[in-house]
């Protein structure tokens, strides 16, 4: 107790009953918080900045590369809000802009307003209830999430899942790789003024979705990939199923191809758009496309693989220029090249289990439930208790669509994790903002942001 | 390994991987994963256990890495430990930020993460405040551990190393109160300007926010 020193601020002294204000009745005095501001005070772009922090907006502190002309008065110079509610940034992102004229001077991105507390959840849910909330996370990406902390979990556990669970969680994040980056596709395209692009983007996305929804029941938030394998086998007929996506991706890859790839308009609004280079990328801990576009093979697939991915064959397209442009190419390449692994997986698809034969931590097959109480008893205490997890720490880490996607996992030897932090990779992401920004059209802001692709439920958790 | 190594070569592969991390040892992997029992490694003791630590001077382990044994000399306090078959270093708060610098220097380019794990009534001092590191060129992952009592929660800061650790140092300073000194912005990231307290310790509870409704404190 004598630790108990810094919130006691939060009593229950401090609820005090607040009445309701009738319309028509006197108004009661306001309460203190009722009044107290809601300004983001600190958070707040300022006119004069500690040098520390002008460098970071200014986003010089790898590279100086900054050519903006000082001589400018100051009165030209306006601090505006984008965002948080604006279409274009993709959620609820809050950018402060310094602009000189219709140049970009200095970006600070404000995030939190997404916030949920999803590490404090997760340290009141059960190890087998932890995909739950984890898949609400990166909403794009739910699988590779579930995976991630499916993996975090198996490895406190040291249980290895069966080959069969292992490929189709492979089928599976790849599919869900394509669907996110086409996505990204739709909405860059979008944002740009291509709004094909946005239709057929989501069109293609629908298929990918109708097919998890068949698989999982659900279209997003899945909850399927589980420690101990996952929830389900695959559905009957998903062959065919995903067949049919990648027999239909190629003619509308090429569609999107069509329109943009030598599009003039979309060339002059990508290509030398928010530039970054290898080493800011480094020094930031960017990951994913963003940083394979700048020309750095890096990719954990390859790096330090999971799932046996390592045993599949794919190339790692790089990009060259780190510009919007590369970052649009990039994935659409590897949307080429996940059609190529989900093809290896359908084609290996081992028959078997797809969850470890360990009762402490797989239910009873549901057939069991009717006939057998012990089976009963055995659904009821997994479901309700979970399991243990033995002591120890753990960070496992999986390419997720945006880049690498972590998980730091403590345990304490109970039923619940003791710690659970995810390396969200758009929240990492977001801080090339200033630098891919600076000197750059005001125009060009949506198209960056954009091709960062962030995901505020990833960025807020 | 260089980061342009060509697009088709597969990178070497820790044996027997279940789940996609560096190890660096392989060996202990390997034996974990062909007996097939629930993998016991030698350091998944609880973190960072005080009872436990090695006295400087007497016999010291060292990792197997050359690039890690090289860290460890420099840095006598340090002690390695394997944990899950992951390399953890656990330095002294007041040298996190050179032994950030050294490891910089030896060849670890990208922060990836900088978190905060908090032992509340489970041990003291109560905090880790955790940097997994991350070397392109060696292919290694490190875990650089260091542990902070919450009477003075201030460790040095990484973000004059790798800028990069800037928002996820904020973030750890907006959940835990861990002051990272040397940071150029430290102001909370997620939660409003004017909260009170941090969130993920584990004597703030929740559900004790007061919410603009009647009676809605006896609900909760």
């Amino acid at each position: 107790m004598s630790d108990a020193t810094t919130t006691e601020e939060t009593t229950d002294a401090e609820l005090e009953t607040v009445d309701m204000w009738v319309s028509g009745t006197e108004e009661p005095e306001p309460r203190e918080w009722q009044t107290a501001s809601t300004d983001e005070g600190s958070q707040k772009m300022q006119l004069t900045e500690t040098e520390g922090r002008l460098a970071e907006q200014l986003g010089t502190v790898v590279d100086n590369d900054f050519l903006y002309d000082e001589s400018s008065a100051d009165d030209e110079r306006m601090l505006i809000n984008m965002g948080p509610q604006h279409p274009s940034t993709h959620g609820v992102l809050r950018l402060q802009l310094e602009l000189d004229g219709e140049i970009v001077r200095r970006t600070k991105p404000i995030i939190g307003y997404l916030h949920t507390g999803m590490e404090k959840t997760a340290e009141t849910l059960t190890f087998l209830q932890g995909p739950t909330n984890v898949t609400r996370m990166d909403y794009l990406a739910p699988f590779h999430n579930e995976l991630c902390f499916s993996l975090a979990v198996e490895r406190l556990l040291g249980v290895e899942v069966p080959e069969r669970a292992q490929v189709m969680r492979i089928l599976l994040t790849e599919l869900n790789r394509i669907s996110s980056h086409l996505v990204a596709l739709a909405t860059n395209g979008m944002d740009i003024g291509a709004l094909s692009m946005m239709i057929y983007g989501f069109r293609e996305r629908e298929q990918i979705l109708a097919f998890f929804e068949k698989t999982t029941g659900l279209r997003m938030n899945h909850n399927f990939i589980r420690p101990g394998g996952l929830a389900a086998d695959l559905p009957p007929g998903w062959r065919q199923d995903v067949r049919e996506i990648l027999d239909t991706l190629p003619g509308r890859l090429a569609e999107y191809d069509d329109l943009l790839r030598n599009n003039p308009i979309w060339l002059d609004r990508t290509q030398g758009v928010g530039v970054i280079t290898a080493d800011e990328c480094l020094a930031y801990g960017i990951t994913g496309p963003t940083l394979r576009a700048t020309g750095v093979n890096w990719d954990l697939r390859r790096a330090f693989p999971y799932s046996g991915i390592e045993t599949y064959e794919f190339d790692v397209p790089v990009g060259e220029h780190g510009d919007t442009y590369d970052r649009y190419r990039v994935r659409v390449d590897e949307i080429l090249q996940s059609m190529r692994i989900v093809e290896q997986a359908m084609d290996r698809m081992p028959k078997g289990d797809y969850r470890v034969d360990d009762r402490k931590i797989t239910p009873p097959p549901r057939a069991r439930i009717d006939e057998s109480m012990e089976a009963l008893i055995h659904h009821f205490k997994i479901f309700t208790e979970g399991f243990t997890v033995p002591p120890g720490e753990t960070y496992v880490a999986v390419e997720s669509p945006r880049g690498e996607l972590g998980c730091y996992l403590v345990s304490e030897g109970g039923g619940k994790p003791w710690r659970m932090h995810t390396r969200a990779p758009s929240f990492y992401n977001l801080q090339a903002l200033p630098i891919m920004m600076a000197d750059t059209l005001v125009a060009d802001t949506v198209a960056t942001i954009a091709s960062l692709d962030p995901v505020m439920g990833d960025v807020d958790r | 390994m260089s980061d342009d190594t060509p697009v088709d070569g597969p990178r070497p592969a820790p044996e027997g991987v279940t789940s996609g991390d560096d190890t660096s040892s392989g060996t202990d992997i390997a034996t974990a994963a062909s007996t097939a029992g629930p993998a016991v490694h030698p350091g998944d003791d609880l973190v960072g256990n005080p009872d436990e630590a090695v006295e400087p001077g007497s016999q010291r382990v060292l990792p197997e890495h050359e690039i890690l044994v090289g860290l460890m000399e420099s840095f006598d306090d340090a002690e390695w430990s394997l944990s899950s078959g992951q390399d953890v270093i656990h330095v002294p708060s007041e040298q996190f930020g050179e032994f950030g610098a050294a490891a910089k220097e030896a060849g670890f380019e990208v922060c990836v993460d900088v978190t905060v794990v908090d032992w509340y009534r489970k041990r003291r001092p109560r905090f880790d405040v955790v940097a997994n590191l991350l070397s392109h060129q060696h292919m290694l992952r490190l875990r650089l551990m260091t542990a902070v009592g919450d009477e003075e929660p201030t460790v040095p800061s990484l973000t004059p190393i790798w800028p990069g650790a800037g928002f996820a140092e904020r973030e750890a300073y907006d959940m835990f109160g861990i002051i990272f000194d040397g940071h150029p912005d430290l102001t909370r990231i997620l939660m409003p300007d004017d909260w009170v307290g941090f969130p993920l310790r584990k004597d703030f509870s929740t559900g004790s926010v007061p919410v603009q409704f009647k009676d809605s404190h006896k609900v909760t």
